[in-house]
């Protein structure tokens, strides 16, 4: 048996950006965008970027409603990301990905991460995973020219 | 007044009840969704496969004889379940979701027609929807909702309204597996007979609250799942009057369903193997008969006695919670709590209430078309079964409200 570990996920870094979460407005003018959904809890999340000619993102702003988990991963992955350029974005999403679902393990194994380390706990609970990943499911998919992203494709 | 419900005994029966889930004791509070299944099933499942493994109605050989008659008496036991005129009336398939199919594929395909309506309501699960969307989108037929008011009721009148020469189906669920409501399903057969219009009962979420008696009800068809009724996955019945299940062709083909064959002509077999195509889940229906026994010998007039009580109790506690709001109020309801709470989200609650070792379901429940009527994503749903308790529901509370404090 699995011992309880929901006071990991539900850390007080993730309940304030839950609360206050950053970006959390539409961008006018964006060069990319995507629609993400879940189609197992009915949430949507929509991902806003701005993206220069030296493929920096200048802008990344989400809107949408959501569990905690996707919330709070959605605005700390814009902190993230704002000013990054796209392979260091590609790169985060990749590193980002293998860390929900249990493959990175940010003690050992090196990464470029920085905060978002803290959903580290998350591939305990496989079925809020996805919670997790929405948003930069959507990122990716905003940043490929995807305009719908389903967490279940 | 039923005499005294004496659920520890009940409890007992239960293996599942007495685990543990992250150190705490299990509050399973997620019957809607699948019942815990009594050691009556798991004995005779275990038994099934430890002593009578055989293939039914080919062998002559005594372990087929055996199961087969173990298999066919579960036939019987449906039968007076359900108050069904005979056995042959009785079809196993797959489940609820397999047993809708077999008449939208049968008789829908056979018998309805380009613009003809099929009437269902704004709160069935998606296995009531969907199969008919398919049959319309074959056929060109044309489905009509009946819409529910904010108690999640539905409306009456707006049935009347919509009932006419065009309508040719009405299929509509018992009780909500979302919000509890049980309709008022007799009145709503005997509106659609005097349009002579036939009737399909989902009964998923009936079976295991109520007393049935398809004659009394006359409806149709009625469809139900062994698992919400305290058997085995994988299988369930469907029971048609026989006067339609004769005149419907099969809706699969395959073994026992024929009495001959040959490269130029099949003759199919007589009622109810006609729709039972393949080797069937022998071990489920088997469990499912010691279920229906099990559930009998405590009765379904107690059951539903003590459940109100909890149901009672539990609308009570709940409703006290500040900025906790019932999704599905109706007069009529099964003991079904569907809720949302202000600023958190159900899926941050179910997470929450697991780590207290408590089992609720969050999300949509496979009825996106009521979340959208009730503007929630989704909703966190406590159901009840007749082993859950008053304690239970306050251990619910509990952790509801510690949830509460991480989300102020």
């Amino acid at each position: 048996m699995t011992s309880s570990h929901s006071h990991e996920l539900y850390q007080q870094v993730i309940l304030e950006h839950n609360k206050k979460p950053r970006n959390f407005k539409k961008l006018e003018h964006p060069t990319h965008f995507a629609e993400g959904y879940n189609p197992l809890c009915g949430d949507h999340m929509y991902v806003y970027l701005r993206v220069n000619r030296e493929r920096v993102i200048e802008e990344i702003t989400f809107e949408g409603q959501g569990c905690a988990i996707s919330k709070a991963s959605a605005s700390m992955m814009t902190d993230s990301l704002k000013g990054k350029t796209i392979p260091q974005a590609e790169k985060m999403f990749e590193q980002f990905h293998k860390l929900v679902i249990g493959e990175l393990k940010p003690d050992k194994d090196s990464h470029i991460l920085g905060k978002l380390a803290i959903f580290s706990g998350i591939w305990q609970y496989p079925s809020r995973v996805k919670c997790a990943a929405l948003s930069w499911h959507t990122m990716n998919g905003a940043l490929h020219k995807v305009e719908s992203v389903s967490t279940e494709s | 007044m039923p005499a005294a419900f004496n659920v520890n005994a009940i409890r007992k029966d239960f293996p599942n009840l007495h685990r543990k889930v992250h150190g705490k004791p299990l509050v399973y509070l997620d019957n809607a969704a699948t019942t815990l299944k009594p050691k009556a099933v798991i004995e005779a499942v275990k038994h099934h496969y430890t002593y009578e493994t055989s293939n039914v109605h080919r062998g002559v050989h005594f372990l087929s004889e055996q199961a087969t008659a173990a298999f066919e008496n579960t036939r019987k036991i449906v039968k007076e379940f359900i108050k069904a005129a005979k056995s042959s009336e009785i079809i196993f398939t797959r489940g609820t979701t397999d047993s809708i199919n077999i008449v939208t594929q049968s008789y829908g395909r056979a018998f309805l027609k380009k613009d003809d309506e099929i009437i269902i309501s704004h709160m069935e699960h998606h296995s009531n929807i969907v199969p008919w969307q398919m049959l319309c989108e074959e056929r060109g037929c044309v489905l009509r909702v009946v819409p529910i008011n904010d108690k999640g009721e539905l409306i009456f009148e707006e049935f009347e309204k919509l009932l006419g020469p065009k309508t040719k189906f009405v299929s509509m669920v018992y009780v909500s597996n979302s919000l509890g409501t049980i309709n008022p399903i007799k009145k709503i057969i005997t509106l659609a007979h005097q349009y002579k219009c036939p009737v399909l009962v989902d009964g998923a979420q009936a079976v295991n609250h109520l007393p049935i008696n398809v004659q009394d009800l006359n409806c149709d068809f009625f469809a139900f799942s062994g698992h919400k009724l305290f058997g085995p996955t994988g299988v369930g019945v469907l029971y048609g009057k026989k006067e339609f299940l004769n005149r419907m062709p099969p809706a699969q083909g395959g073994g026992d369903m024929i009495s001959s064959v040959t490269f130029e002509k099949t003759a199919y077999n007589v009622l109810p193997h006609k729709f039972e195509a393949g080797t069937p889940h022998v071990a489920g229906v088997i469990g499912l008969g010691a279920a229906i026994e099990y559930v009998c010998s405590i009765g379904l007039e107690k059951i539903k006695h003590y459940e109100s009580q909890l149901l009672a109790y539990g609308t009570r506690a709940l409703k006290a919670i500040p900025g906790l709001r019932l999704i599905g109020t109706a007069k009529d309801k099964a003991a079904v709590l569907s809720f949302v709470i202000d600023k958190i989200h159900p899926h941050d609650l179910g997470t929450l209430v697991d780590e207290d070792g408590i089992a609720i379901r969050t999300g949509h429940h496979c009825t996106m078309p009521l979340m959208l009527r009730f503007n929630v994503p989704a909703t966190a749903r406590a159901s009840l079964a007749f082993y859950n308790t008053k304690a239970e529901i306050d251990t619910l509370v509990k952790s509801i409200k510690k949830a509460k404090r991480l989300f102020p």
